[in-house]
């Protein structure tokens, strides 16, 4: 993917820098807002990482708002040391898609931007079914099977599966999953997520010869469907 | 530190308060309270004086008036029929007698002929001004040495003779006289009472900010526990709430010393953990991996400290207050069922069983994410100090107003929700449940748990931010935490904002 990273802090930058190179993205880098807008404003890109706090007048938000301000739909995600609600919720209504607070894990903010770059290619008719290798969800009857054979899954299990398989491929986190799944944004201390997520491999895996639900270490979970 | 700052924070404060009363002074000179109040009070009491004497003085010159004219048309009726009786002769001497008997030397006649002859009367001869008959005039005439006002008419008689009958009305000069000196006499004493009120009104206003502001003062120059005293007088409003203010500042001081100890002594552990890790790796790592994992076991130390920073943060802008813009009308009965949903799982995993006690709860005027955030505190820690094998409980039901005579009547509106996360752990003694909601406190028994110690400080400042209560019993065996949440005021305006209700606060 095409990724635009503006960020004043150099540490940061090259860290993400590196970070995003390696995952195999091709990136252009801006350390104040004014080279900041004046990229995503010329160039095309499939996602816009910026900071919301830069030096030189032009901040994070105005950048943000100045692209939606010419219809450009170019995914944003935001990163910021503010982690107040207002701040985030702010970030959001001036058209950022995503919100990551500093300090911030790498393998968190990958799985973000993946995500959202993924969003940006289909948002095309809506779906009625997914299909990844061998496993089918029916988005309408709510039906889930797996080499044809039915899987009964309680209506938070599917909404968790749909979204391990609308990312399949991808890392998604576990913060993700609470944000997306359940739409909360608080830091639980237990493993709810854990207990959620193997509750859903005892259906969807354990019947089955090969697992398509993995543990990613230190960063999440990814679906890689059995047959590529 | 403090000496550092203060000075240019002191002069700040200063320009300000000179800045403003200088935009009053072009206004309106004069600045004390108790001489404004005494002017003002001055010139309403004068203004009303001089109202109330003008109205004396309209009624009384229009009931003169009227006499004078009654007595006139009386007088002149009189007159016209002696002409009937004895022609002009008998006329002039009635005249001449009347004027004899007037003692008051207040009457005015004059009878001419049709030549302009006078016949008889006391005016020296026709007014130039009466020109229209069976009139009225008010007309100022020379008399002996002085100018008085008098009233006229004037009469046709046969043969062209004329009559005018009046009369003097200088009564009325008089009256005049009486009412201009009450009215100076009226201003004299105003003006000495307005003075005396001046006097006492501004002593009564110093009197009442003084306490005030020794206060303030004092809270100033730094001891916060200062208080006004309560006098029951009308002041007690600004006192109280003074004084609420202060208390409040008191808490939130409180605070921030709790947080920088806090930061001081909690903080420190993980650090230095982390940094003599990180050292430790870097002097005695011998293989790549084992710098690896030393690396690995700082960043999770790191990401502790970090989470710590974020509750001490979150608590501080809750108890802020600021947050209260979140609220919006929300159904509990949906939240506690996903937040039991979501916890049920790692309740089970645990060993234990869930068991929830809910009753349908009528809508709550609350911050949905903060009260997800405080049952998901409760419910970790139920979780966590649980034995296997053991029941945890959430219920939650409306509580009843309690039952006053007046709210009898008032059938059975609840007057908030109790919600209450119970276990079967160790529980608490009761002096820990005395410091449980404290930053960082942890009983003895749960220092080989993980946690910070602030998971009840969040749901004490959500819990607060509602105006409600946090409660902990011990539950023989274990624990039960309840959150009060009155259903306000305001929640009951919003749910049926149809019925216009006044708000107290
Ligand atoms: N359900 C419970 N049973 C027994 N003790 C409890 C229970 N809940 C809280 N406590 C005691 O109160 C202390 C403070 O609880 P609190 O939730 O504030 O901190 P914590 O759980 O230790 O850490 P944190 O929530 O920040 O991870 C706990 O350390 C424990 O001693
Ligand atoms: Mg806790």
């Amino acid at each position: 993917m095409r990724i635009l990273l503006v960020e004043d802090d150099p540490t940061v930058r090259s860290f993400v820098l590196k970070g995003l190179k390696e995952a195999g993205h091709n990136v252009d880098q801006a350390d104040n807002g004014k080279d900041g807008l004046y990229l995503a404003i010329g160039e095309k890109y499939d996602i816009i990482i910026l900071d919301r706090m830069l030096p030189g007048g032009i901040d994070g938000l105005n950048i943000l708002e100045t692209l939606r301000g010419q219809k450009n739909n170019t995914p944003v995600l935001l990163l910021s040391a503010l982690s107040d609600v207002d701040d985030r919720v702010d970030g959001l209504r001036a058209g950022g898609d995503d919100y990551v607070t500093k300090p911030f894990a790498f393998s968190e903010l990958l799985a973000r931007v993946e995500a959202l770059g993924r969003r940006g290619h289909n948002d095309s008719a809506p779906e009625t079914s997914l299909t990844v290798g061998d496993l089918s969800l029916d988005l309408l009857s709510r039906e889930v099977r797996r080499n044809g054979q039915k899987i009964d899954l309680q209506p938070r299990e599917f909404r968790l599966l749909e979204f391990l398989v609308r990312h399949a491929g991808q890392v998604v986190t576990r913060t993700m999953l609470l944000e997306k799944v359940w739409d909360y944004h608080f830091d639980p201390q237990t493993n709810v997520i854990d207990v959620h997520v193997s509750r859903l491999r005892q259906k969807v895996d354990k019947p089955f010869e090969t697992a398509i639900i993995h543990t990613v270490r230190n960063a999440g979970y990814i679906l890689r469907p059995t047959q590529d | 530190m403090a000496e550092d700052r203060s000075p240019p924070r002191r002069r700040w404060f200063r320009r300000r308060q000179e800045k403003q009363p200088d935009a009053r002074r072009r206004r309106w000179p004069i600045r004390s309270a108790g001489i404004n109040f005494a002017l003002g009070y001055g010139v309403l009491f004068l203004i009303s004086a001089t109202l109330f004497l003008s109205f004396i003085w309209w009624s009384s010159t229009n009931l003169l008036n009227q006499h004078v004219r009654a007595f006139i048309e009386t007088d002149a009726q009189e007159l016209q029929k002696r002409w009937v009786y004895g022609g002009a002769p008998a006329l002039g001497d009635a005249i001449t007698d009347r004027l004899e008997q007037n003692i008051d030397d207040d009457a005015l006649y004059l009878l001419i002929d049709r030549h302009g002859r006078r016949l008889a009367g006391n005016l020296p001869g026709w007014p130039v001004a009466i020109k229209k008959m069976n009139h009225f005039y008010e007309l100022s005439i020379r008399r002996y040495t002085f100018t008085t006002p008098a009233e006229f008419k004037a009469y046709h008689l046969p043969h062209g003779f004329k009559m005018i009958v009046g009369h003097d009305i200088r009564g009325r000069t008089l009256l005049s006289t009486v009412i201009t000196r009450t009215l100076i006499w009226c201003a004299v004493m105003i003006a000495l009472l307005a003075v005396g009120g001046a006097l006492v009104v501004r002593d009564l206003f110093r009197r009442m900010v003084g306490s005030i502001a020794r206060t303030a003062s004092a809270v100033a120059n730094g001891d916060l526990n200062h208080r006004i005293a309560l006098t029951g007088s009308e002041t007690d409003l600004v006192a109280e709430t003074v004084n609420t203010m202060l208390d409040r500042i008191n808490r939130l001081m409180e605070g921030v010393r709790q947080v920088s100890n806090a930061i001081a002594h909690d903080l420190r552990t993980p650090i230095t953990r982390a940094r003599n890790q990180l050292e430790e790796a870097l002097f005695s790592a011998t293989s790549p991996d084992e710098l690896r994992t030393a690396v690995d076991k700082a960043i999770g130390d790191l990401d502790h400290i970090t989470g710590i920073f974020e509750a001490l943060l979150r608590i501080a802008q809750i108890e802020a207050g600021s947050r209260r813009s979140a609220f919006t009308m929300m159904d509990l009965n949906q939240l506690l069922a996903n937040m039991a949903e979501l916890y049920e799982a790692s309740a089970e995993d645990a060993g234990l069983s869930l068991h929830l006690d809910i009753v349908p709860l009528p809508p709550l005027f609350g911050d949905e994410r903060m009260l997800q955030q405080a049952l998901a505190n409760l419910l970790d820690n139920a979780i966590k100090f649980s034995p296997p094998n053991s029941t945890l409980t959430l219920s939650a039901h409306p509580v009843p107003a309690m039952p006053t005579p007046e709210t009898a009547a008032a059938e059975g509106t609840p007057a908030g929700i109790d919600i209450s996360v119970q276990d079967q752990g160790p529980g608490m003694n009761d002096a820990d449940i005395l410091r449980a909601h404290e930053r960082f406190f942890r009983a003895e028994s749960a220092r080989n748990t993980p946690g910070s110690g602030l998971g009840l400080s969040l749901v004490q400042a959500v819990t607060s931010l509602h105006h409600g209560r946090l409660t902990l019993t011990q539950a023989h065996p274990g624990l039960k935490v309840t959150l009060f949440l009155p259903l306000t005021q305001e929640a009951e305006q919003n749910a049926r904002h149809t019925i216009s209700t006044e708000n107290p606060s």
